[in-house]
This record gives C-alpha cells, sequence and structure tokens, in this order.
C-alpha cells in the first residue's frame, strides 16, 4: 500500500504534465480538426526557453515558466499561420503531413544552433528538497508541479466557460460556419487556440526540465505522443478527457515502471492507445451525436 | 435597403446562379421561393458573405459589400438564421443568445434585448441553462431566431425557418416573423413553404435553377396561375 501511495504521487506530478500536453492537442483538434503532431516539439522549446531564461538570465522559475509560456504562444501563432493556416481548406492529411515536416524542423533546428547535446537543468533553479509524510516520500518538485498545473487547468477551464473569447471557441469548435454567422472572426479565434495550447506546453516543457532534470532537441517526441494517447484516450477534443487522459497515462506509466519494469513503459503507453481505438475509438468522455433533424 | 444586382454565383465548375437581381426594400417582407437546389440558400450566403459572387454586386445601405468578409458584414447590420437552425447544441441556451451578441459592447443593451427575447419565448427562458441540443425542433428555431436577434440587425435572413416543424409551429413562427418586421427589422425570408411566405410578403420571387423566373407583390404572386400550379399545389 505504502509502495502504491508512493508511484501514485509520482504518477500525478508526471500526468499533471502530460495533462498540460494534452490539453494543447486537444484544443487544436476542437478547432481545425488538426493532431498538431508538432505539439511536443513546441514543448521541447518551452524548455529550452526556460532553460536558457534560467541559465544565462538568471531568472527564478517563475519568470522562466512566464517567459517561455509568452515565446511559445508566439511561436503556436506563427506556425499556424506560416504552415497550417495556408491548407485549411486542403485534405487533412496534407495538414497532418505538414505538422509532422514542423515537428522534425525544430527538432532539427534546435539541434543546428544548440548541438543534440543533454542539458542540466540549472539545480539552482528549483533547490529539491523531500518532505516525509506518513512513510511517503513528496519532493517540493512534485508539489510545485501539480499545484501549478492544476492552477493553469483552472485558468483554462474559467477562460472557456466563462470569457467571451472562450465562448467563441467553444461555438467556432462546434459549428464555424454558424460562428461566423455571429461575426466571430475563425482566424482570431483559430491564433488564440494554438496561443493558448502552445503556452500550455511551454510550461509544461519547462516541469519536465524539473522533473527530469535533462533537456535535449528530441525530448518532445516521446512525451509529446504519450499526451496524444491521453488526448485520444479521454476522446480527442474534449478538454475534461485530455485533464483525465493525461492523469491516467501519468499515473499508469509510473505503476508500470515501479510495480512491472520500466522498460516497459512506453509500450504500455502505446498499448492503450491501441486498445482504445479497437475497444471505444470515441474515448473515455466521448459520446456519439447525433444529429436533431 | 439591399440591391442584388446581377450576380453570378458558382460552386465549382456548377453555376449555381445566374445573373440574379433582387431587391429588398426598407422595412418590407421579401420572400424567395423555389424547390430544392433552386438557389435559394445560395442567395442568402451571397449575401452574408459566406460566397463569393463572382460577377455582379451586393450593396447594402449603399455599400457593396460583395468583397467584405463575412463576420464584418453582421457588424454592418445583416443577421442570418441559416437553415437548419445552426444553434450550437454543447452550448446553454444563454450562451447561444450571448454569441449572438457577440459584436456588441453595449452590456445595459444586451441585458434588455435578452430580456426582449425571452418576452417573445418564454420557453427559452425556462430552459435558459439547458444545453440548446436538447431542446426540441421548434424551440431550437426559437432559439436561432433569437440569436439572431440578439445581434440587433436591420436586416434578418431567414432560411427556411418552417422546416421540419409541425403545422401550429409553423404558424406560430410565421407570426413572430410578422412581428419582428413590425417592429422595424427587414426581413428577407427564404422558404418552401411558398403559401405561408407568401401570405405574409409584401414582395416576393420565384427562383429555378438559379434564376428569378417571376418577381412581384406577393398578393399578386399568391394569384398567379404559374404560381398556383408549381408552388401552391394547384
Amino acid at each position: 500500500m505504502q509502495e502504491f501511495m508512493q508511484q501514485m504521487i509520482n504518477g500525478l506530478s508526471l500526468g499533471a504534465i502530460y495533462a498540460l500536453i494534452a490539453l494543447g492537442y486537444t484544443m487544436v483538434y476542437g478547432i481545425i480538426m488538426l493532431i498538431n503532431f508538432a505539439h511536443g516539439d513546441i514543448m521541447m522549446v518551452g524548455a529550452y526557453v526556460g532553460f536558457f531564461s534560467i541559465a544565462v538570465l538568471g531568472s527564478n522559475i517563475i519568470a522562466a515558466l512566464l517567459f517561455a509560456m509568452l515565446s511559445c504562444a508566439a511561436l503556436g501563432v506563427i506556425i499556424e499561420k506560416i504552415a497550417y493556416k495556408p491548407l485549411r481548406n486542403s485534405t487533412r492529411i496534407a495538414a497532418l503531413i505538414t505538422a509532422i515536416g514542423v515537428s522534425l524542423l525544430l527538432e532539427y533546428v534546435t539541434i543546428f544552433f544548440l548541438t543534440p547535446d543533454q542539458r542540466v537543468f540549472p539545480e539552482s533553479a528549483f533547490p529539491l528538497h523531500n518532505y516525509e509524510i506518513a512513510g511517503l516520500v513528496i519532493s517540493n518538485k512534485d508539489i510545485f508541479i501539480f499545484v501549478l498545473a492544476i492552477l493553469l487547468m483552472l485558468i483554462l477551464q474559467y477562460i472557456i466557460k466563462k470569457t467571451r473569447t472562450g465562448k467563441a471557441m467553444r461555438a467556432v469548435s462546434q459549428d464555424p460556419e454558424a460562428a461566423i454567422l455571429m461575426g466571430i472572426s475563425v482566424d482570431k479565434i483559430i491564433s488564440v487556440t494554438f496561443a493558448i495550447g502552445s503556452a500550455l506546453a511551454a510550461a509544461a516543457g519547462v516541469m519536465i526540465g524539473l522533473y527530469y532534470n535533462t533537456i535535449n532537441p528530441l525530448m518532445g517526441i516521446i512525451p509529446g505522443l504519450k499526451a496524444f494517447v491521453a488526448a485520444v484516450l479521454g476522446g480527442i477534443g474534449i478538454i475534461p478527457g485530455a485533464m483525465v487522459g493525461g492523469f491516467l497515462m501519468g499515473i499508469l506509466e509510473t505503476m508500470v515502471s515501479g510495480y512491472g519494469s520500466s522498460l516497459y513503459r512506453d509500450a504500455v503507453a502505446f498499448g492503450v492507445l491501441i486498445l482504445i481505438l479497437l475497444i471505444k475509438p470515441t474515448g473515455l468522455f466521448g459520446k456519439n451525436t447525433g444529429e436533431k433533424v | 435597403m439591399l440591391q442584388l444586382q446581377e450576380i453570378d454565383v458558382y460552386y465549382g465548375a456548377i453555376h449555381a446562379l445566374k445573373k440574379l437581381s433582387l431587391e429588398v426594400e426598407e422595412g418590407s417582407i421579401v420572400t424567395l421561393i423555389g424547390a430544392n437546389g433552386a438557389g435559394k440558400t445560395t442567395t442568402l450566403k451571397s449575401i452574408s458573405g459566406l460566397l463569393r459572387p463572382k460577377n455582379g454586386t451586393v450593396i447594402f445601405k449603399g455599400v457593396d459589400i460583395s468583397r467584405v468578409a463575412p463576420e464584418k458584414i453582421v457588424g454592418m447590420g445583416i443577421s442570418q438564421v441559416p437553415e437548419g437552425r445552426r444553434v450550437f447544441t454543447a452550448m446553454s441556451v444563454l450562451e447561444n443568445l450571448e454569441m449572438g451578441a457577440y459584436l456588441r459592447k453595449d452590456k445595459k443593451e444586451i441585458a434588455s434585448d435578452m430580456e426582449n427575447v425571452f418576452t417573445r419565448f418564454p420557453r427559452l427562458k425556462e430552459r435558459r441553462k439547458q444545453m440548446a441540443g436538447t431542446l426540441s425542433g421548434g424551440e431550437q428555431q426559437m432559439l436561432a431566431i433569437g440569436r439572431a436577434l440578439m445581434a440587433r440587425p436591420e436586416l434578418m435572413l431567414m432560411d427556411e425557418p418552417s422546416m421540419g416543424l409541425a403545422p401550429l409551429l409553423v404558424k406560430e413562427i410565421f407570426e413572430i416573423i410578422k412581428d419582428i418586421n413590425a417592429r422595424g427589422t427587414t426581413i428577407l425570408l427564404v422558404e418552401q413553404n411558398a403559401h405561408m411566405a407568401l401570405s405574409i410578403a409584401d414582395r416576393a420571387y420565384v427562383i429555378e435553377t438559379g434564376e428569378i423566373v417571376l418577381a412581384g407583390k406577393a398578393e399578386d404572386l399568391m394569384n398567379s396561375e404559374d404560381v398556383k400550379k408549381a408552388y401552391l399545389g394547384g
């Protein structure tokens, strides 16, 4: 039981990170039906911006987070305008292939300029401290990641449920043409969606830097894919689904590592994708929506 | 108020509207009737900017809007009640109405317009927290009309508001259209239910395969033998 609870705690912070990345996948899919495979790499760029603002500019972790989020919000908007917008009326497969191209571009441009080497996230940014509560080890990093991720998700929920822009985002995702007839600029809403999704990914990138201590230009691939599985698990396009899916994937991964072998954790993650596609392709939160005549 | 001047609209290679002209006078109800696929919805979409005419102009209050972005046209005073209602099914009734007022900033006026919509449609008030997808077809149509009213349009484009509704409801909807017009909104109404449409309209146009084949006062068209045969069931 002790062991189980310990793995649970480890899983919650990893799951919070996956959930943040999965939200970006699901939001973008909800608006333009595109699996943005460059999303994990945007997270990587966020980790690097966070790294440099701590290591070079000497900023504290909060400033580094904000800086990474703002930079990636801008990056996400630019990528959409340059790479995806011209393809808005083409086939979905064309956009998907472009997304893979953008993903590779981000990875190898980063390698070109910053070398493929690992970088160690500065310890000074967040000195590790472990607390022992009832025999369980909880680090200040785990708490920080978990609390921050929950806070960001609450802010996101507020934006989507209560603000004018958030309501417009939902309207566009349900019926873009009807949304235009309300005077909503779909282009603007798509930009906002990319900005928010990318900012959340950037926050996740900085958190991964804290969590694993190292970053590298290809670090976005596996967490990006797992977050994609999380989004599909919850039901792609459904925001609460991405949150739940992210936590489930994080917990599953630490359980597999803890009780089985960490060698299997990636296989299990992608096994989940296969299973969900076989059993319930619409995801845990997805329903088959019937049209009312 | 609105003039379409010889507009040509294409869907790919298909010539959907052929030199179509029509005029809507301020304060009137004008109806465009015709069979399925004749080009009624295409005409409305060409006005609201969702489709672009290849040739010809769309003049609204003296301004050519044929190249204006559709979301800007809403702000100029044209709202559309789209075919099949197209309410946001996973949003509440209240949120749907808020979306109708998306471009407006006058919070107090929006609140009072919302009250007016609720007075007009008490059933929407009862269900204001409910998801629009859970409403009946008639209620959804009322919501679609209420949503369009929230933009305070000068011209309202209505695409088959009677479609799929029970006869009693159809009557109610047409009463509502008359009332909206009486309060100062100009209406361009597209209908397959020619009899109902002609009975409330001032002027009417008949469209066949993308061309206007008849135009005139609604009452004259109602008595025309051609119209009777083709659209009024003898």
